[in-house]
């Protein structure tokens, strides 16, 4: 129990998807100009990820990984492409029950939803999650702790852009330029949990 | 002639995907913190991008659009795949120090936005040139970013001592934070700075203007 905390915590903070691994960058940067948009993303990447790296994590250990399917066959190079597929079905499924069952979510969600397929954070917490050999219940923790830091760092950013813009911002700087100088002073609050032991 | 010219120049600085576009900016920064990492990683990504280019506008008149985002994931997948099994063969240390960042070229939208963008509408082989310039434009502030912290981060350069240590004798100290991902968020910033201060046509517009009239000196 106390080591699964541990990987939560140490996923939403130490190991901050968006601000020490730079992933999910696009939308992170695109979709995070108002913070109720933000949170409805933040929401909507934690429920795609809580699902996407268990499942992901049966299908390494029930197809892909040596002598499971097949004796003597190794077919983790296919790895890439079951898990982006995974990815797009999941997003697909979790689509259609939104549409059928809560229409008032997935109104609010609306295109971000399938634009999840495409963000990065989603694939590198499967990929981190096959690289650290995670059991099905560590990978069940890690993909919630993963999804809730990558939606706590937009919400964050999203705080601070409503109020960047009232300021006045040199030219060159302005847009693109003064968010990446932002996100980095994140990123180094974020510096301060390195290192913790839980 | 000169079609492709600028095809292949344009992304350089005018037209560039991470510091206009805002494409790409994911995962491959975090491996900006040494040169020889971030010149494997822009070779993978540019051969990526000219080769799912080529192939993605090769097939774009046969592919119906409702599933065309799957076709596109599959063939750019396939390629990343390909790009990493020869990682692994003949650079296998590298390969293991970019951990899960090769495989991340999928999700890298710089890939999916090109093909989008471009690939879906145009002929094989200024798709492909499109691909290289892109790959190009990209590699480029990647290994500036790079060439900046491992400088100044660890005085080498590919791993060649260029500032001398103090720790060995010499009289550089280096600079801690330049390791860290906030150094590559920073210098991302600064660069763009710097470019649109060069080309001016590419500031954006403040969503608010301070009124002139308003501000203090004029009280």
């Amino acid at each position: 129990m106390e080591a699964m905390l541990s990987l939560f915590f140490k996923a939403v903070f130490v190991e901050n998807m968006a601000l020490t691994f730079f992933l999910g960058m696009c939308t992170f940067i695109a979709i995070s100009k108002k913070i109720s948009t933000a949170i409805g993303l933040g929401v909507a990447v934690m429920v795609v990820q809580m699902i996407t790296v268990p499942a992901n994590n049966l299908i390494l250990n029930v197809f892909l990984k040596e002598n499971v399917l097949l004796a003597g066959v190794d077919l983790r190079f296919l790895g890439l492409i079951s898990y982006i597929g995974v990815i797009a079905a999941m997003v697909q499924i979790l689509e259609m029950i939104l549409d059928k069952f809560f229409p008032a979510l997935y109104n609010a969600l609306g295109v971000f939803l399938p634009l999840i397929t495409v963000n990065c954070a989603i694939l590198g917490g499967s990929l981190f999650m096959v690289e650290r050999d995670y059991t099905f219940g560590e990978s069940v923790v890690y993909g919630v702790g993963s999804g809730f830091g990558w939606a706590l760092a937009i919400v964050a950013l999203a705080g601070v852009r409503e109020k960047l813009k009232y300021s006045d911002v040199p030219a060159g700087l302005q847009g693109l330029g003064i968010i990446f100088i932002t996100v980095g002073l994140m990123s180094l609050g974020f510096m301060a949990f390195s290192g913790i032991q839980l | 002639m000169s079609e492709t010219r600028k095809v292949l120049i344009d992304p350089l600085v005018d037209n560039n995907p991470i510091t206009l576009q805002i494409l790409g900016i994911c995962s491959a920064l975090a491996v900006t913190s040494s040169l020889k990492n971030s010149l494997l990683m822009a070779i993978a990504l540019t051969a990526v991008l000219a080769f799912s280019n080529a192939s993605i506008s090769a097939i774009r008149n046969h592919i119906p659009s409702n599933i065309r985002i799957i076709v596109q994931m599959t063939i750019i997948a396939s390629l990343v795949i390909v790009v990493d099994q020869i990682m692994r063969a003949y650079a296998y240390d590298t390969a293991k120090q970019l951990s899960v960042f090769v495989g991340l070229i999928i999700t890298n939208c710089i890939v999916m936005g090109r093909a989008e963008a471009y690939a879906m509408k145009n002929g094989v082989g200024m798709s492909f040139m499109d691909g290289i310039g892109n790959g190009l434009g990209y590699s480029l502030l990647l290994i500036i970013v790079a060439f900046f912290r491992e400088l100044f981060g660890s005085g080498t350069l590919f791993g060649f001592e260029i500032l001398k240590l103090t720790k060995n004798g010499g009289w550089y100290e280096p600079n801690g934070l330049m390791l860290l991902p906030p150094s590559a968020f920073f210098i991302i910033g600064l660069i763009i700075w710097v470019v649109r201060t060069w080309k001016p046509e590419q500031v954006e517009q403040p969503d608010f203007k301070i009124h002139e009239q308003h501000a203090l000196g004029d009280r």
